[in-house]
This record gives C-alpha cells, sequence and structure tokens, in this order.
C-alpha cells in the first residue's frame, strides 16, 4: 500500500468479497474531518468501509494510508455480543477511551452490564468506545442504528463535539443525519 | 466426610494439583466461551490424552506426549488462521479415534488409558504438581496482557486489523496456553474432567456475571468449590474422581439454574 499524505485516500477503488459490489469510489479524509458514505440499502457502504478496514478485497483502484494511522471501527450492532459479560465501564476501557467525560446522561450505563442494557444505549456507549479512543481515524458503520430521535440528536452532538481533531468516517442512509453532522458527503449508487 | 484425609501426604499432593488445575481451567474457559470456542477444550483434552497413550507406547514421559500433540494441533490451528468450533470438531473426532486404537491394540497403555479416561487424580505424582504450578504463573502472566487483546477483538472485531496490526501472535500464544493447560489438566483429571472444568463454570459465570472481572471470579468460585466437594466425595466413597467432580459441576450448573429462574419469576 502506498504512503498517503491525506489520513486515508481513495482513488477509483472497487471493492467486495467474492467479486467487486462497490465502486469506482475516490475521496480522502484528513484529521478532523466528517466524511459520510451515504446511499441506499445494498449499495456496498459497509463494504466500502469494510476495505479501508481491511475486511473486504480490493479487485482495483488505489487504497491509501498515511503511515502509522491508527484506526477504531465500529461494526453494526452484532446481538451476540449481549451475551458476554461485560460492564459498560469494561467496555470504554477496552478502548482507552475517556469513561469520565461521558456525558452525565450516560454516566449510569457504566456500571451496569451490556446484555441489560438497550440496542440504543449499547451502540451510543459503543460509539464513545470509538470516538473517544486514542486513535486518528474513526469508523462508525450505521451509528444511528437502533437509537431513538432523541438519541440520533444526542449522537449527533456527540459526534461534532468529542471527536476532537480525529478524521471521523461514517456510512449511514439517513440523510438528514449526516447533513446536520455537516458531513462532507460521497454518494453511493447501487452498481 | 473426612476433611482431614485432603491433609494426609497421600493425598495432599493430588489435591494441591487439582487444586491448581481448577482454579486455572475456568479462567482460560472465559476467553474460549468469549471466542465462541468452547468445543476446544474437548478438542485439546482428546488430543492430549491420544498423545499421552502415544508416549506410553514409545516409551516416552505421558506428558511429553500430551503437550506434545495439543501444542502442535494449537500451532497447526493458529497458523492456518481458521476460527470456530468446526475445526475443534475435527481434532476432538480425531484424537478420541487415535486414543482408543491405541488403548485397542498397546496392552501396555491399559493403566494409562483408564487414568486418562476414567480421571484418576490421586495417582498424580510431584512432577504433575510442579509442572501445573510452573503453568499457572505462565498462564497468570500471559493473560494480564492477552486478555484485553482477546476482549477488544471480540467487540470490536476490526480494532486492529484497521490500524494494520497483526492478531496472530497473540492468537498463537492463546492457542498454545490453552492447548498446555488441557494436556497438563488431562493428565491429571482426564479428558471429560478437564473439559467440565472449562465449560461449565464458564457457562454459569455468563449468565451471573454483573462484569468481566465478577464473572471471573463466579467461574473461579464455582471450579474450585465443585472441585473441593468432589474430591472428598470421590476419597471417602472410593470412587473415580473424574466423574464425581464432572456430576458435581452439573449438580452445581443445575442449582444456578433453578436459583435464576425463581429470581426472574419472582
Amino acid at each position: 500500500m502506498t504512503p498517503s499524505l491525506h489520513c486515508i485516500e481513495l482513488h477509483q477503488l472497487e471493492a467486495g468479497y467474492d467479486r467487486a459490489v462497490v465502486g469506482p469510489l475516490s475521496f480522502s479524509l484528513d484529521r478532523g474531518e466528517i466524511v459520510a458514505l451515504w446511499g441506499p440499502n445494498g449499495s456496498g457502504k459497509t463494504t466500502a468501509m469494510n476495505a479501508i478496514g481491511g475486511g473486504a478485497r480490493v479487485f482495483s483502484g488505489d487504497l491509501r494510508k498515511r503511515p502509522g494511522l491508527r484506526v477504531s471501527h465500529q461494526h453494526q450492532n452484532p446481538l451476540s455480543l449481549r451475551d458476554i459479560p461485560l460492564s459498560g465501564r469494561e467496555l470504554l476501557a477496552l478502548t482507552d477511551s475517556d469513561a469520565a467525560a461521558l456525558p452525565a446522561a450516560m454516566q449510569p450505563l457504566l456500571a451496569r452490564r451490556l446484555s441489560e442494557l438497550s440496542g440504543g444505549q449499547l451502540q451510543l456507549l459503543q460509539v464513545w468506545a470509538c470516538l473517544t479512543a486514542p486513535v486518528d481515524v474513526v469508523m462508525l458503520d450505521e451509528p444511528t442504528n437502533n437509537v431513538d430521535v432523541a438519541g440520533v440528536d444526542f449522537l449527533r452532538q456527540v459526534i461534532v463535539e468529542a471527536r476532537g481533531g480525529r478524521g471521523v468516517l461514517l456510512v449511514s442512509h439517513d440523510r438528514h443525519f449526516v447533513e446536520a453532522l455537516g458531513a462532507r458527503i460521497v454518494e453511493i449508487e447501487r452498481r | 466426610m473426612n476433611w482431614m484425609a485432603t491433609f494426609d501426604p497421600m493425598f495432599f499432593l493430588p489435591f494441591a494439583t487439582g487444586l491448581l488445575v481448577a482454579a486455572v481451567l475456568p479462567v482460560l474457559g472465559m476467553y474460549l466461551r468469549l471466542r465462541e470456542e468452547w468445543l476446544a477444550a474437548l478438542a485439546f483434552a482428546q488430543l492430549a490424552a491420544a498423545g499421552s497413550l502415544g508416549a506410553v507406547i514409545l516409551g516416552l514421559p505421558i506428558l511429553v506426549g500430551g503437550l506434545g500433540v495439543s501444542g502442535v494441533a494449537a500451532a497447526a490451528k493458529a497458523w492456518l488462521a481458521r476460527s470456530g468450533n468446526n475445526g475443534y470438531a475435527i481434532l476432538m473426532v480425531g484424537g478420541w479415534g487415535a486414543g482408543i486404537l491405541m488403548l485397542a491394540n498397546a496392552p501396555m497403555a491399559d493403566h494409562v488409558g483408564h487414568a486418562l479416561f476414567d480421571g484418576q487424580l490421586y495417582f498424580t505424582g510431584r512432577s504433575q504438581l510442579w509442572s501445573m504450578a510452573a503453568f499457572a504463573v505462565v498462564a497468570a502472566l500471559l493473560m494480564r496482557s492477552l486478555s484485553r487483546k482477546l476482549l477488544l477483538e471480540r467487540m470490536f472485531p476490526d480494532f486492529f486489523r484497521a490500524s494494520g496490526l497483526s492478531a496472530t501472535r497473540f492468537h498463537l500464544l492463546f492457542d498454545l496456553l490453552v492447548a498446555g493447560g488441557l494436556a497438563l489438566a488431562t493428565a491429571s483429571i482426564g479428558v471429560m474432567a478437564a473439559f467440565a472444568l472449562v465449560f461449565i463454570p464458564t457457562m454459569i459465570a455468563y449468565r451471573w456475571g454483573r462484569s468481566w472481572r465478577h464473572s471471573m471470579v463466579i467461574a473461579t468460585l464455582v471450579s474450585i468449590v465443585a472441585y473441593v466437594v468432589a474430591f472428598e466425595i470421590a476419597l471417602v466413597e472410593d470412587q473415580p474422581f473424574g466423574p464425581v467432580l464432572v456430576l458435581s459441576l452439573v449438580v452445581a450448573a443445575s442449582i444456578a439454574w433453578c436459583v435464576k429462574r425463581v429470581r426472574s419469576r419472582s
């Protein structure tokens, strides 16, 4: 992989698993920036993000990362993780994220076991764990999944205020959410 | 129960060996269940038994055979980068088949075979105690750094890969640790008892624990209490240790399940 001056840089990237299902895509992400991959279900947004994370295959084009780039990646929430007896505080400690800075409304979640949290509460904790980890780039896959209207507004505020200098790359089908974030939108269409 | 018999020098050695096994295996079991690879316990135990029987036939120390075969299997699994229970199921039935064939065709392995499958803890010697003690120290030191990595990878699967970091080395270390622990445990308490100590206390802890740390404490306590009770019953009633330990763990799981049901209804 060729080094890049940007945190992440894609040029005419086509990616997939058995065959290319998304692309060609070209965009870059720098520190402090929010870039949203937006498109309908099945357009390959998550596949594009997985290709950047190393979980999907690059078939053609260029994917460049700055050398030594540290990345956190929040997946769409797999339900099986809720069986793992982990408390909210332990979840945040895994990524070295800042539990003390967690908004007051979310502080009670720290002492609770993940299985006792609603889908939305777990999602918010996972986003916080990735967003405040000591990394350069945060990748969030459909962060508004399972989150109610009030939670989405809260999530928007958290992403804008807590990201610090980190670059944020997110996948979402929610156009209002990504516009409210002030994100640079990369539209992806079904092939 | 005759608690004092435990401190008879003749029984104290096996008691101490088994106590170390009972303290260590549930800790490994917590992470095997985390990776949804609990079948690894049975696979490595069966392979260790087959390796031990092979060592007897070749005139080698049984610990060498058990550790060697399960260690090679762990390294191969890590090298092939396979996860999940499928590979372990193949290893398990392969180990079982090889072990039974060796037992059927090599009369000199008969005594060791019964100890491995029945779990005759009372025949363990000083070398097994010291091996298990050394393993417990190594496991405690390694798990201090492996724990966070294993949990992080499970909760945030692409955290390492997305940053260009390899998880292969810590996977291999953990697999070797499990293989070593199961091989040593199988040599002293037998195949099924070793598997039960990995599987049942963690099953209870995953349901009852309020946090990871709390669950680790529950798993270890359940394991140790069930072990001590089984040791005394087997000693006083002159029964093979392995089956008594397995049944005491089954009783513990049944009690935990009933209490949970009652509490959830009230």
